[in-house]
C-alpha cells in the first residue's frame, strides 16, 4: 500500500504545478470540465485567432496519455492503466458519462476546477461542491461495488 | 506563447493524473469505496494526491496571484486573471456536484482522466467521453432555460 504513496505525492505535485502555472502564466483556472466546455461551445471574443487555447491544454492531456505511460511505469513502477480490462458495461458508461457531463456543467466544475483550483483559492463554493461530490461519490461507490 | 504554455500545463497535469493513480478508474473506486476499510483493501493514497496538489496551488495563489489580482496586475502572458466572481452557494452548484459525484462513484472516471485515457483508443472510454459531452451540452441547455444561471466555478 505504501508503495503507492510516493507516486501519489509526486503525481499530486505535478497536478498542482500544471494547475498553478496555468494561473500564473495565463491567468486561467485549470478546470477540465470548464475547459472542455469552452473549447466546444463558447469561444471568447478576445480569442479568435487560430485554435482556442483550451484545445492546447486538452492536447497536452492527450499527449501525456499517449507518451507518459511507459516512462512512468519504468521510473515509478506504477501499474499501467487498462480501461478495457475493467469491462464496464455500455449502459453504465453512458449513464455515468451523462451524469458527469451534466453535473459538472450545472455545478460549475469537477474534481480539478473545484477540488484543486477552487479549494486552492479558498472559494467557499468550491469547498461545498467538493464536499458534496466526494460524499455522493463515496456513497455511490459503496452501494454499487 | 500562451498556447504553448497551455499545452505544457496540460502535459504536466495529465502526467500527474497518470502517476498519481487518479486516472485509473479501478484505483479511484477502491478509494471512494471506504467500506473496503474493514477488509484492509481501502486505498487512501488518492487523499495524498489532493493534499499534495493543494500544497503547491494554495500558497502560490495566496502569495502571488491574489495580491497581484488585487493590485490590478495580470499574469505573465495575459492582461488579467480570469477568476470566478460568483460567491453565492446555490441549488445548481449543490445539485450539479451531487450528480457529478453519482457519475464519478459509478465508474471512477472524472473529466480530466477521461481525456487522458482517450489516448488508449478504447471504445469504452470514447463512449464515456461522448456521453460526457452530451451531458455537458444538456446541462448548458438546462442552465439557459433556468432563471438562476451559474457559469464558471
Amino acid at each position: 500500500m505504501f508503495s503507492s504513496f510516493v507516486p501519489a505525492l509526486f503525481g499530486g505535485f505535478l497536478i498542482g504545478l500544471g494547475a498553478i502555472l496555468l494561473m500564473v502564466l495565463n491567468g486561467r483556472i485549470a478546470g477540465i470540465s470548464g475547459i472542455l466546455s469552452a473549447a466546444l461551445w463558447s469561444r471568447e471574443p478576445s480569442d479568435t485567432k487560430g485554435i482556442a487555447w483550451q484545445w492546447y491544454f486538452l492536447g497536452g492531456l492527450l499527449i501525456s496519455g499517449l507518451l507518459m505511460g511507459a516512462p512512468l511505469q519504468a521510473i515509478f513502477d506504477v501499474q499501467p492503466i487498462d480501461i478495457a480490462a475493467l469491462s464496464i458495461s455500455m449502459p453504465m458508461l453512458l449513464v455515468s458519462g451523462l451524469l458527469v457531463g451534466l453535473g459538472c456543467t450545472i455545478g460549475s466544475g469537477c474534481t480539478s476546477g473545484h477540488g484543486i483550483c477552487g479549494i486552492g483559492r479558498l472559494s467557499p463554493r468550491s469547498v461545498v461542491a467538493t464536499l458534496v461530490f466526494m460524499f455522493v461519490g463515496v456513497i455511490t461507490a459503496i452501494v454499487f461495488h | 506563447m500562451k498556447k504553448l504554455m497551455a499545452l505544457l500545463c496540460g502535459v504536466l497535469f495529465g502526467t500527474g493524473l497518470m502517476l498519481s493513480g487518479l486516472a485509473d478508474p479501478a484505483k479511484v473506486i477502491s478509494f471512494l469505496d471506504v467500506s473496503l476499510l474493514s477488509s484492509g483493501q481501502w486505498d487512501p493514497s488518492l487523499m495524498l494526491v489532493m493534499s499534495s496538489a493543494l500544497a503547491v496551488y494554495l500558497p502560490v495563489y495566496l502569495m502571488v496571484v491574489k495580491p497581484r489580482a488585487l493590485a490590478q496586475q495580470g499574469p505573465v502572458f495575459e492582461s488579467h486573471y480570469h477568476l470566478p466572481t460568483k460567491r453565492v452557494i446555490d441549488a445548481p452548484l449543490v445539485i450539479g456536484a451531487a450528480l457529478f459525484g453519482l457519475g464519478w462513484g459509478l465508474v471512477g472516471i472524472c473529466p480530466g482522466p477521461a481525456i487522458v485515457n482517450l489516448a488508449q483508443f478504447d471504445l469504452s472510454i470514447m463512449l464515456f467521453v461522448t456521453a460526457m459531452i452530451v451531458g455537458g451540452f444538456l446541462g448548458r441547455q438546462l442552465m439557459d432555460v433556468m432563471p438562476v444561471t451559474a457559469h464558471n466555478a
